[in-house]
């Protein structure tokens, strides 16, 4: 099929370098990515034709049938014609045929997305958009984080792929990676799902593509696939409950005894909020803020101090910790490994 | 079949007053009228005035844009920008200056001498006009003073539950809600109006079969302002509900449904672009013929087709919806209506071809503009397509893509097709040419800067930017891109400016246009420029629908093969 199998070397010979990025969805990984990508590849050619045989022919005309003034009938009208039915029933005909070939590639592609058979060995993850984060259940292991979904990578033979149950705990939100697959709504008090199965491990980015609220433009997100082990061993690190740190006993103290656990959660510990992200292995991740920074101990204290600093209008309000308090529960979120 | 001369300037006797009027009595001569030549220009001037804060909108977010996390503006006021601009841009722009434009032409075209109820246009006028300034009052008065600046930011959809009291607080929302129910009760009223005016006040032999497709075009438009405003005011209704009487329609968190909010919206909002971009195929219909002398070829079928886009338009509106999660049954469906809609479509871009092929074209500023729509509208057909494939949707949906896309639709073909008619019926409405030195620097520049700007941005759509955001990141591959679309925008902006310094300078230079400038086809042109009040010293009669043709080539007029 056309449509799902595009030849590789032709597309390479279309699309300049510019147009492949980390985001671009013309870099499709994972099947859903592929086969909107051959649909795609599939449409442009056709609207590329008809773009260059009705753009040519106005440009012919435009030219050929110009009003020359140094004409010797120059002040004479043209021959008045008001229409041909033969001509007008072929221009309706010919785009009608092109219309029913274009819906039924389209009609394969929409049916070979949505309704794809389950495997048995798929993982499944909830995910829940919140203003302006992303939370991740893993109903199968107990494990809860925030904005860095980890999975495994699918190999053609032996898929693999992860099914992702969404919600939204606020506004509507959409996920989107553009090379694993298209983008689905979060939307409160519906439940959606889609799928993806990256065939490469690796990094790869995206960010909410429904407006949101005020944040709406650093609700990014980051999606690792990991090879089996690699998300074996991630997934038993989760799985376990906070790093007791001695040395960090001091700032514990001062985040359970402030409003942060009203609002985070450190399994094992007091702290059981809800509102805001896990913070139980926070320290195992590479950003903070929803992708917004690196994570880093400067940046952690700079958030906690002030979200607005890196995102204004972010929901979490500025703590008005003093400069030792701060030092110390700076100390304590980054040994949460 | 002639039994009247449609020219009836030269018989019209009537004294003009030599007095000159005061100031006041100008200003309230102006605030009174029920004259729908009157109404027409006001409705004109006051969507130029829009269009104006709606570009310089349009050019701040355009400044923030140009590099990554940019601090031109915060996040709220670009949030507030982008809603302000979409809104004001559909509703304040596009609806007034077309309606304007209607309120002008019809009566003239059918030889009537003002519209059905000249009382009832004044209301729709004003009631349309109060909406928009309630909507900018809230830049003022939004949470009361102290809270200047405090404009809706919920986007130009206002998605459910983002306006909910939750998350909307104070009344930004509630300007933004009251000032599109209030302006659609003046579209409403505009629309019965033209629909009784078309149906009722034609002149003696203009059958329908006779009208001017612009006539015909705008009474399609005027019966789908009907069924598409409906469902908003209902929607907005529903809304104020919500946020103040403590119903659930929308409010997710009471068990209310986000969804059913997007189907009022849509169904709206879909139709809501043939509205406006019909009355531009309407202008089309009178401007592309006369600079090719030549009658518009297939006139039953452009008439069909329009009408046929009128009712298929009303059964797209979903697929502004692919990514909600409507499962495959209703995502193909919608595939297939929106698919649909290219075949009538089609029909008249080749009938406009068709109508060029064979003639003679004078490639007056006019033209030009009417050349550069049929380009870019081809464009934006295609680009629609893609948009329409769901599976592609899934990708573009509210991405970059997209914004391309739809500003392909609103500047590319709606805004050149009305500077075309700018070009073509300002020497009716004031008697001056426009001058066509400035037409000609505004088309080239409009032409570039159009197309630096809008052919790019399909680009980072493509690589994956999604729309509406305050900021993006540095890695992403979008940044050249974003400058370069900035860069469009200030050249489109000096092209804007050049020709507002057009309207004004002509107004009182340009050279005098006579009552038929073009050497016109349609009854408009035989009266004065501009029309005296009454329109026809005697109303005229017509055997054909092009009378003036028939009149300047008796031997050999339209009626002979109509």
């Amino acid at each position: 099929m056309l449509a799902i199998e595009w030849p590789r070397g032709l597309t390479a010979l279309m699309l300049p370098d510019t147009i492949h990025g980390p985001t671009s969805i013309f870099s499709p990984d994972g099947t859903p990515a592929h086969s909107v990508f051959g649909l795609s590849m599939l449409v442009l050619s056709i609207t590329l034709c008809i773009f260059l045989i009705v753009a040519g022919l106005l440009f012919y005309a435009l030219i050929r049938f110009r009003h020359r003034p140094t004409d010797i009938n120059a002040l004479q009208e043209p021959a008045q014609i008001y229409g041909s039915n033969q001509i007008e029933l072929s221009w309706t005909v010919v785009p009608v045929l092109i219309v029913v070939m274009l819906f039924l590639a389209t009609a394969r592609v929409i049916y070979s997305t949505e309704h794809a058979p389950k495997p048995a060995a798929s993982l499944d993850v909830t995910v829940i958009g919140h203003q302006f984060w992303w939370e991740y259940r893993y109903p199968k292991y107990g494990i809860v984080t925030a904005n860095e979904l980890h999975i495994p990578v699918s190999d053609r033979k032996n898929p693999t792929p992860t099914y992702l149950t969404m919600s939204s705990a606020d506004t509507n939100h959409s996920f989107w990676i553009p090379r694993l697959a298209g983008k689905m709504d979060l939307i409160p008090n519906k439940v959606n799902t889609m799928w993806i199965d990256p065939s490469e491990a690796g990094l790869y980015l995206g960010q909410c593509a429904q407006y949101c609220g005020t944040q709406h433009a650093k609700m990014l997100q980051r999606v690792y696939a990991d090879t089996p082990a690699e998300f074996a061993a991630w997934i038993a690190g989760q799985q376990k409950t906070a790093v007791q740190d001695a040395s960090a006993s001091e700032g514990q103290t001062i985040f359970q005894s402030n409003a942060c656990i009203s609002c985070h959660t450190v399994a094992g510990t007091v702290a059981t909020g809800r509102f805001g992200p896990d913070l139980t292995h926070l320290a195992s991740r590479d950003t903070l803020a929803s992708g917004a920074v690196p994570n880093t101990p400067a940046n952690i204290r700079a958030f906690v101090d002030d979200p607005a600093h890196f995102k204004p209008g972010a929901l979490m309000p500025p703590m008005h910790l003093n400069e030792h308090d701060l030092d110390a529960v700076t100390l304590y979120l980054a040994t949460l490994k | 079949m002639a039994t009247q001369s449609p020219v009836n300037a030269i018989l019209d006797e009537t004294t003009s007053s030599s007095t000159h009027p005061s100031a006041l009595q100008i200003l309230h001569d102006w605030l009174t009228t029920a004259d729908h030549k009157k109404i027409g220009l006001m409705y004109i001037g006051y969507a130029l005035l829009f269009l104006v804060v709606g570009g310089f909108q349009a050019i701040l977010m355009r400044i923030q844009l140009a590099i990554p996390n940019n601090h031109f503006v915060s996040p709220q006021a670009f949030n507030q920008l982008f809603t302000m601009h979409g809104t004001t841009m559909v509703f304040f722009v596009g609806m007034p200056v077309l309606f304007g434009f209607g309120n002008y032409l019809i009566p003239l075209m059918i030889g009537a001498r003002d519209m059905a109820f000249p009382r009832l246009n004044a209301f729709s006028f004003w009631i349309a006009a109060f909406g928009g300034f309630l909507l900018y009052f809230s830049y003022l008065g939004a949470p009361g003073l102290s809270g200047a600046g405090s404009a809706p930011d919920v986007g130009w959809w206002a998605y459910a539950p983002l306006t909910a009291r939750a998350f909307s607080p104070g009344h930004s929302t509630d300007y933004w809600t009251l000032a599109i129910l209030i302006s659609g009760i003046g579209s409403i009223g505009t629309a019965i109006n033209i629909v009784a005016t078309i149906l009722c006040m034609r002149c003696p032999g203009m059958k329908l079969s006779r009208m001017p497709l612009l006539v015909w075009i705008y009474l399609v438009m005027a019966m789908m302002v009907f069924v598409t405003i409906s469902p908003l005011t209902a929607a907005q209704i529903m809304l104020l509900l919500d946020r103040y009487l403590g119903s659930h329609f929308f409010d997710t968190q009471a068990g209310g449904s986000a969804v059913l909010w997007m189907h009022f919206f849509w169904v709206f909002g879909h139709p809501e672009v043939y509205v406006l971009i019909l009355p531009t195929f309407a202008f089309a219909n009178e401007i592309i013929p006369v600079f090719s002398r030549k009658a518009v070829f297939g006139y039953p079928a452009m008439v069909a087709a329009t009408v046929a886009i009128g009712f298929i338009s009303l059964s797209v509106w979903a697929h502004h919806m692919f990514t909600v999660g409507m499962g495959p049954g209703a995502n193909t469906f919608f595939v297939l209506a929106t698919m649909t809609i290219s075949v009538p479509t089609g029909i008249k871009i080749f009938n406009w071809l068709a109508t060029i092929w064979g003639g003679k074209i004078h490639f007056t500023s006019s033209m030009k503009f009417a050349i550069g729509f049929l380009f870019q509208f081809l464009v934006a057909g295609l680009t629609g397509i893609m948009l329409g494939s769901a599976p592609f949707d899934w990708q573009l949906s509210n991405s970059y893509f997209v914004v391309a896309h739809f500003h392909y639709v609103l500047v590319g073909a709606i805004l050149f097709m009305l500077f075309s008619a700018f070009y073509y019926w300002y020497p009716k409405m004031t008697g001056r040419m426009l001058s066509e030195k400035l037409g000609t620097w505004h088309f080239w520049l409009f032409v570039i800067g159009f197309h630096l700007t809008f052919d790019l941005m399909h680009i980072p759509g493509i690589l994956g930017m999604p729309r509406r955001i305050y900021t993006y990141e540095a890695d992403r591959g979008w940044m050249m891109w974003n400058l370069l679309i900035s860069c469009g925008a200030v050249i489109q902006t000096v092209a804007t400016l050049i020709f507002v310094y057009n309207l004004i300078w002509s107004y009182f230079k340009g050279p005098v246009a006579g009552a038929d400038p073009w050497d016109a086809w349609t009854l408009e042109w035989s009266t004065t420029s501009p029309p005296p009040s009454y329109n026809f010293a005697v109303i005229p009669g017509v055997s054909s629908r092009r009378p003036l043709w028939d009149l300047k080539h008796p031997e050999d007029p339209d009626s002979n093969y109509e």
